[in-house]
């Protein structure tokens, strides 16, 4: 199968829902190169995000909607559009973004369904990006994803890998509810395989990464990268599954617990805060769940409870690395840490 | 005179409205201080005309965004009494089965896009549901309802702004009654509404929103610019609200004379009967019907509702997802 980036396999997912329903439109800061739509060079970069390449050429400036810096207003369009009949996909380029405009998010289109007693709906995709990395500091970098799944009426999705991006970006813009969309600012770059023709990847449905019988990572986003590369780094020596949740609302509590039970053994990482993170989560799942089965006391490896800090070497220790999930492996399997030289 | 041009069914139809508006919220004002209405209730009373004249230039293709105070947008959009009057009590056949209540009241099925209980709330939804109507290109358009409250949200300035940068077909419909919650127009509002609403490239017109006249004809005025892509526009309707914030508000922060003062000078549907008498607009005799049948609707609706059962248990999980 061909291999292409995450982000191309994105900007495949909108061109073919939008060549395939005209109620399919996007709406973002810069997305049609700017200024409302650019011919030429920068109408086909696609923004800061680049995922919206080449879409403002192909279907123009009705449907490629460039918009000022108004967050609440980007909302207010994709909310009200939604509850009218359209099918809008809204980029809020960093999720951090949220704090600007979350009342229209999860006052409004979050609660249609229910406040409006089953009569209405808002089948809208946000998207942006999330997550630590590149040095981008406190207000460009957050795992804000708990919050959104707090959120009773909001579907969150974090792919992993190029394949499901494509899967869950078609199922999210067919779904009938309102689907929080994260892309983790280090994976755009990323290769795999994907299909060339439109396929789904439905929400609520784990994927196991790594089949294994001594130990479970559950984790999500980036993080499933780092858990796999130690999985595979340890395979001599421990056996671990690996579980990527593609979504955490819904979550898929099923594959987790057959997995824990399984295994008898769980970490979960989740690269946000601790307090109520996901991670927390999937640990109150296994207690439940799972209690006869755990061997040992599950763990949980996230980032500290501080904002992203802006230094390299400080965000470097923030960010969960793969040596930390390497280091909690081996201090819940018993196995000796390796010697740093 | 612009209002000999008014069809007469028009008129009926805009004072059946009033009627209904200031019948209907008369009777939960009695069953709010009898205890038999639950949460927060927000009366529109005072303010009949602003809902009638506008929404007397829309049909159920259009689009209404209200506020927390949206009873009467809900029943001048074409919402029946009885399942507003059901919603009111929590009722399992209310208009949203209950669930939504006074603040969140809707009618999708004849775009009531919902009352809001976030001020400044629908502002941003009703530029959304105006770009649905223009990419459906019907001559269709929307209205955000919005108190002098909301016109100092951040929300209502970055809606009013996108309307104009995306050209959108919506119209502004900003209800100053004087007060957000407890607190005067004058002190929290840093310049007059209609001179900022202008300043973002916005048409606006002053008009006295107790007046259906005056709101029905500036109306007229604008409401062509947003079927026929010419853009959005706004007009600020002042209209003081009789009744306190909520329900049970004291309203201590008001001259009790004022509210006496309103209720002799600036009653909605006296100053339209009046109009009517002295244009001889419509035979007033028609009018008597119309009270009739609206006291009766109204008692109907009503005591149908309160011994009504509540939502069936069951209903607390439903609604939340289409599929989970």
């Amino acid at each position: 199968m061909r291999e292409i980036t995450f982000r191309e396999s994105l900007n495949e997912a909108l061109r073919q829902e939008m060549e395939l329903d005209d109620r399919v439109l996007l709406i973002g800061e810069d997305i049609a190169g700017g200024n409302g739509g650019t011919e030429g060079a920068a109408g086909s970069t696609g923004g800061i995000l680049g995922v919206t390449k080449g879409l403002y050429l192909q279907f123009g400036a009705d449907r490629v909607i460039d918009t000022p810096i108004s967050e609440s207003a980007i909302m207010g369009l994709a909310a009200g559009s939604a509850l009218t009949g359209m099918r809008p996909v809204a980029e809020l380029m960093f999720m951090d973004f949220f704090g600007v405009c979350f009342d229209q998010i999860y006052n409004q289109a979050a609660k249609f369904r229910y406040m409006f007693g089953g009569k209405a709906s808002a089948p809208m995709v946000v998207r942006g990006m999330v997550g630590a990395g590149f040095g981008s500091a406190a207000q460009h970098s957050q795992a804000l994803w708990p919050i959104f799944s707090h959120i009773p009426g909001l579907k969150v999705v974090f792919p992993s890998n190029p394949y499901d991006a494509k899967g869950l970006l078609i199922q999210a813009i067919r779904d009938e509810d309102p689907v929080v969309f994260l892309e983790h600012k280090t994976l755009y770059d990323t290769k795999g395989p994907v299909p060339e023709d439109s396929y789904t990847v439905p929400f609520g449905e784990a994927n196991i990464t790594r089949r294994g019988d001594d130990l479970t990572i559950v984790t999500l986003g980036r993080q499933v990268l780092f858990a796999n590369a130690v999985a595979d780094r340890l395979k001599h020596q421990v056996s671990i599954e690996v579980v990527d949740m593609r979504t955490t609302s819904p979550i898929d509590t099923e594959t987790i617990l057959e997995s824990v039970r399984h295994t008898g053994r769980l970490l979960a990482v989740d690269e946000a805060n601790p307090i109520c993170s996901i991670a927390s989560e999937i640990v109150s799942i296994a207690a439940i769940g799972a209690h006869g089965s755990l061997i040992s006391p599950p763990r949980k490896l996230t980032a500290p409870h501080t904002p992203v800090p802006a230094a390299p070497n400080l965000e470097a220790l923030y960010i969960p690395q793969e040596q930390d999930i390497e280091r909690v492996v081996r201090e819940m399997l018993g196995i000796s840490q390796p010697v740093i030289a | 005179m612009v209002a000999n041009r008014i069809e007469e069914d028009v008129l009926v139809h805009a004072y059946r409205v009033m009627k209904r508006i200031r019948t209907f919220e008369t009777r939960i004002s009695k069953e709010f201080a009898a205890g038999t209405v639950p949460g927060m209730t927000h009366l529109y009373i005072g303010q009949e005309a602003v809902a009638a004249g506008v929404c007397a230039h829309l049909t159920d293709n259009d689009y209404t965004a209200s506020t927390h105070r949206g009873h009467g947008h809900a029943i001048a959009k074409g919402a029946e009494i009885r399942g507003m009057a059901l919603e009111l009590f929590r009722k399992g056949e209310g208009v949203c089965k209950g669930k939504g209540g006074s603040m969140h009241i809707a009618d999708v099925s004849r775009g009531m896009l919902g009352a809001n209980a976030i001020v400044g709330g629908a502002a941003p939804l009703a530029i959304g549901a105006a770009l649905s109507a223009k990419l459906r290109a019907k001559g269709n358009m929307a209205v955000a309802f919005a108190g002098d409250g909301a016109t100092n949200q951040g929300t209502t300035f970055e809606a009013m702004n996108m309307a104009v940068v995306l050209n959108l077909p919506v119209l502004f419909a900003i209800e100053n009654n004087g007060y957000g919650e407890h607190t005067g127009n004058e002190y929290a509002t840093g310049a007059d509404i209609t001179k900022r609403t202008k300043g973002f490239g916005l048409p606006c017109e002053r008009v006295d929103g107790t007046d259906f006249f005056e709101v029905y004809d500036a109306m007229e005025r604008v409401v062509n610019r947003a079927r026929t892509g010419k853009g959005p526009s706004a007009i600020e309707a002042v209209a003081m609200r009789w009744h306190g914030h909520f329900e049970g508000d004291p309203q201590n922060y008001r001259d009790k004379r004022e509210i006496e003062k309103l209720r002799k000078t600036a009653d909605p549907l006296v100053k339209f009967l009046q109009r009517v008498e002295a244009d001889r607009l419509i035979d007033l005799s028609i009018l008597a019907q119309v009270d009739e049948a609206v006291t009766q609707e109204v008692s109907e609706a009503v005591d149908y509702a309160l011994q009504a059962p509540p939502p069936n248990p069951a209903e607390l999980l439903t609604d939340v997802y289409g599929s989970y």
